[in-house]
């Protein structure tokens, strides 16, 4: 008990009188402390500015695609001219990254394997969008037998093995770019139906659209302020993630040969061409698109994780 | 009367992105042995956060116990090694958690959850571990226990489960047992049942209880004394008669006007306006300051003194003051 | 329990034969005959050819013929080897890619599940951004493209393991660690944010209020659960690595199912292709199958969950 301090007269008698008078109402309002409250937004991109991996993956994305742009530009050799007096060329201030078995200019094939895989990637992923957004709206929407029947067929659908599916329609469709993007968009859209669908069902009726709804608040402000915020995480997370899973994809079956053909360049087809190249030691040829298709897709990922980890309004702190 | 548990001065931090979050400022009580002690208050209050402290459960980090003491059988819990806490938990104090539904492991039955705390403290074989089970799922009113040992937590019921947590938390006889509200998320008549088996637990094994909860229907039907948390500090306590029938301080009777009583007539509900301070930037005065009627210059300049009124009545307010009582005369 | 074994059991036909009738549809839209683009046979062996393989008869007829004979498990006569038929080239291959397959399973799951642990008990600390780091790297770099660089550092700058084929164990350990990367690099990105899910649960305070010990904590109440998810994407996760053995098997020589089937997409014989395609489905939705099973057995709650649910 002697631990617990006593109102002790003496000191409590420290304590000026004139501090006993009631508080005014309005002073006591302003004491309340009030912590600054960051918009979902801003909160989302000061904790991707925080993430270095993210940041340096989405500043490799945007040398990349300007390089995608203006590198076939400034490289003095064509993308498919070759010159078979240059064959298989070390790197050098003529040739950046070397030449192919062909005196193809690698440094000039790469950026336009970054055009291809950019392109698929990118186009992919949009495609993936808008057919999920609607397939997955709808379902999630109407609900009931609608989306029974809709969520039946995705499963089908899901339990088709992907790959296998687009070298089925690529072998079909014969090769190109065009085939590619059909044939990832085939089954590709599954992913994103599924996430559109289960946040459309758990807004459609959630209390605080409901709330929102009961305060009088304008449908697009409850858009903007409670169902954007909340919906479009995932889904641009899930975006950011196809990109390279489309890029790998087209890489891989232009490895196998039925992606872009001869003699223009993808980052697949350059490394299937340099396969051969593994025992001569004209290391150039398989390292150059080896490397940038591993550095994008390495890009993109790191760029979705940190916009995972951003976007999660759980985790906000 | 033999004190079981003594909390002196706790001070709990969380360290944040924000900033670090003072949530228990100095909190200090005693646990008789066999009573009830009840801590109420809002949530956010720090009343969970002091309750898992004692058993050092805060995730650390961001948590830390950054002063203060807990003393039990001459021993300073915060100073402990891990290991010798290890022993403790379980054995000497026990905790049950609000929500029985998440509390249990889904994929582990429940006897073996039962049981492996048996085989954990008291080093007995499993056979034995299993009937010392089943006499607590007997104990705690579980039909057919010898069936239900074997089922998972999915096949319970809530008020079930929270009986399962209260044979697990008690079959190794610890002399603590820490109730964070433990009847929240049940519905009111199982509510009574489980409050009852409390009482009768209690009668049969003579176990201390800190019950925290923010419902004072809960505390005026078992508590033996009562502690008011708010804002990281217990601003008054006292005995459960003299708290629902004396209350000093302006929260404690803020809180009791705003629960629906049946002994009065005048049954208007007076709900306490406004909301606890941040503990980012805890008030230099008294946290009530902002919420309260009879708030004076000085609550908000110092923080009171604690006065004692009886034996265990005391209140941290500056209304106790002779100059404020003069004010209010006025 | 069987009520939920013979739902997806009937999922599994429905999808099986979806994939049957796509295959067979979309390789019967190619336009012209598998024989008229190479060299000039004449317009007799051409028709002679075409009934061998029952070419002439009406699309749905050879698709009822094409239903039967799957089921039956006889996928036909190969067009362009026609001494072979496709039974007999999966019977030589698929021993071959079934082990490269479940070696690299196996290897991707006990190493992913591990890295993942350990990063998430050392959480945010410099293990957790090393292990996280690698499977990051895992992740994004292609299984062709490790392949090619292991070859070339690994066989022929050093000359530590076999260039190429599948003869000995030397030679296994490069085509499984360019496959098993990948699908490590998942499992261990899983198992770290699923056992970090889990460690925040309830149910592991009331392990520790328990006075349980870490080690129990953890492997008893945490792992177990934590690896749910992650038996949930096993199916996928073997489709990739049957997938990944195309390449694999393709960079490495290895002879098997892969090569056949890159072999006979660029030489488009048809057959092969459908049969193979059809049986790899086969194989990867049993897979899933099982994966499902297996799920409704690691975790109690799905039987009641079923019974809610619909």
């Amino acid at each position: 008990m002697e631990l617990r301090k006593q109102q002790d007269p003496n000191i409590a008698h420290e304590i000026p009188d004139e501090w006993f008078t009631p508080k005014n109402k309005d002073e006591r309002a302003a004491e309340a402390v009030v912590r600054p409250s960051l918009s979902y937004w801003k909160d989302a991109w000061r904790r991707l500015l925080k993430n270095k991996l993210a940041m340096a993956g989405s500043l490799f994305l945007v040398l990349l695609a300007i390089m995608a742009i203006i590198g076939p530009m400034i490289s003095p050799h064509g993308v498919s001219q070759g010159n078979l007096v240059n064959q298989n060329l070390p790197p050098s201030s003529e040739y950046w990254f070397g030449t192919d078995e062909l005196g193809r200019d690698i440094f000039a094939r790469t950026w336009y394997g970054a055009r291809i895989s950019l392109f698929v990637g990118i186009v992919a992923a949009l495609i993936d969008f808008i057919i999920g957004v609607i397939y997955g709206g709808v379902s999630g929407y109407k609900g009931g037998r609608t989306d029974h029947l809709m969520m039946r067929f995705i499963e089908v659908l899901y339990g088709l093995p992907y790959l296998l599916v687009v070298i089925l329609i690529s072998v079909v469709m014969g090769p190109g770019l065009f085939t590619i993007i059909f044939a990832l968009s085939v089954t590709g859209w599954v992913g994103m139906a599924r996430i559109v669908r289960g946040q459309v069902l758990q807004l459609k009726n959630h209390e605080f659209v409901l709330a929102s709804k009961t305060f009088g608040t304008k449908t697009p402000r409850i858009i903007r302020k409670n169902l954007l915020p909340n919906t479009m995480g995932p889904i641009i997370v899930q975006m950011t993630l196809t990109v390279p899973s489309a890029i790998f994809a087209e890489a891989f079956l232009s490895f196998l040969g039925l992606g872009i053909q001869p003699p223009l360049a993808s980052w697949g087809s350059m490394a299937n061409d340099g396969l051969s190249s593994i025992l001569s030691g004209h290391w150039w040829r398989l390292f150059f698109p080896a490397l940038f298709i591993s550095l994008t897709m390495f890009s993109f990922n790191v760029l979705g994780d940190g916009l995972r980890d951003a976007l999660d309004p759980r985790l906000r702190g | 009367m033999e004190k079981t548990l003594e909390v002196k001065d706790l001070h709990v931090a969380f360290s944040t992105y924000g900033g670090e979050i003072k949530a228990v400022r100095g909190v200090s009580f005693d646990l008789y042995k066999g009573e009830t002690l009840a801590i109420v208050g809002e949530s956010g209050c720090g009343k969970s956060v002091t309750s898992q402290s004692i058993m050092r459960l805060i995730p650390s980090p961001p948590g830390k116990i950054t002063n203060g003491s807990v003393l039990f059988k001459g021993r300073d819990l915060t100073k402990v090694k891990e290991s010798e806490m290890r022993e403790l938990r379980g054995a000497d104090i026990s905790m049950i958690f609000q929500d029985p539904m998440t509390a249990l492991n889904p994929t582990i039955t429940v006897g073996e959850q039962i049981i492996e705390a048996i085989i954990q403290h008291e080093g007995i074989s499993r056979k034995n571990a299993k009937e010392q089970a089943l006499d607590m799922l007997k104990l705690v009113g579980i039909p057919n226990p010898k069936e239900r040992l074997k089922h998972y937590p999915h096949q319970f019921s809530g008020g079930m489960r929270q009986r399962i947590m209260i044979a697990m938390a008690l079959v190794c006889e610890p002399e603590v047992l820490i109730a964070d509200e433990p009847t929240t998320a049940l519905d009111v008549t199982i509510q009574a049942q489980i409050l009852d088996l409390f009482k009768e637990i209690q009668v049969k094994t003579g176990v201390s209880i800190i019950l925290i909860t923010h419902d004072l229907g809960v505390v005026a039907q078992v508590a033996d004394r009562v502690a008011v948390m708010y804002a990281g500090k217990i601003v008054e306590a006292g005995t459960r008669r003299e708290i629902f029938y004396s209350p000093q301080h302006p929260y404690t009777k803020g809180l009791l006007n705003s629960v629906p009583r049946l002994d009065l007539e005048d049954d208007e509900l007076i709900p306490i306006m406004g909301s606890p301070p941040d503990l980012f930037a805890p008030p230099a005065g008294c946290p009530f300051t902002a919420r309260c009627e009879h708030a004076m210059e000085v609550c908000s300049r110092a923080y009171p003194f604690q006065t004692r009124l009886t034996e265990e009545h005391h209140v941290e307010c500056w209304l106790q003051d002779e100059r404020a009582k003069a004010l209010l005369a006025r | 329990m069987a009520k939920y074994i013979l739902k997806r059991l009937i999922a599994m036909v429905i999808t099986l034969w979806f994939i049957i009738t796509l295959t067979f549809f979309l390789m019967h839209s190619i336009p012209g005959s598998p024989f008229n683009e190479e060299r000039a046979t004449s317009e007799a062996v051409q028709e002679n050819l075409e009934k061998f393989y029952q070419l002439d008869q009406p699309l749905i007829v050879q698709y009822g013929n094409y239903l039967k004979s799957v089921v039956t498990f006889d996928f036909g006569p190969s067009i362009k080897k026609s001494s072979q038929t496709v039974n007999e080239m999966l019977g030589r291959g698929f021993p071959i890619s079934f082990e490269l397959g479940i070696i690299t399973l196996i290897v991707a799951v006990i190493s992913g599940i591990t890295l993942g642990v350990i990063a998430a008990l050392r959480h945010n600390g410099f293990i957790d951004y090393l292990a996280m780091t690698i499977a990051v790297l895992g992740i994004s770099i292609p299984n062709f493209v490790l392949a090619t660089m292991l070859i070339q550092q690994l066989a022929v700058n050093f000359p530590i393991f076999p260039v190429a084929t599948w003869s000995s164990t030397m030679h296994m350990v490069l085509p499984t660690f360019a496959l098993a990367t990948g699908p490590m690099a998942i499992i261990a990105r899983l198992t770290r944010s699923s056992m970090l899910e889990v460690l925040t649960q309830d149910y592991i305070r009331t392990a520790k209020a328990k006075g349980l010990s870490p080690v129990k904590i953890i492997f008893k109440h945490a792992l177990r659960n934590a690896l749910l998810p992650v038996v949930t994407i096993l199916g996928s996760l073997a489709a990739s690595i049957l997938t990944g053995t195309f390449v694999i098997e393709k960079i490495f020589a290895i002879p098997g199912m892969g090569k056949y089937f890159v072999e006979s997409i660029n030489q488009r014989d048809y057959p092969v292709i459908m049969g193979t395609t059809v049986f790899y489905s086969s194989i990867l939705i049993i897979m899933l199958f099982l994966v499902d099973i297996a799920y409704g057995i690691l975790d109690p709650r799905i039987k009641l969950h079923k019974k809610e649910g619909i």
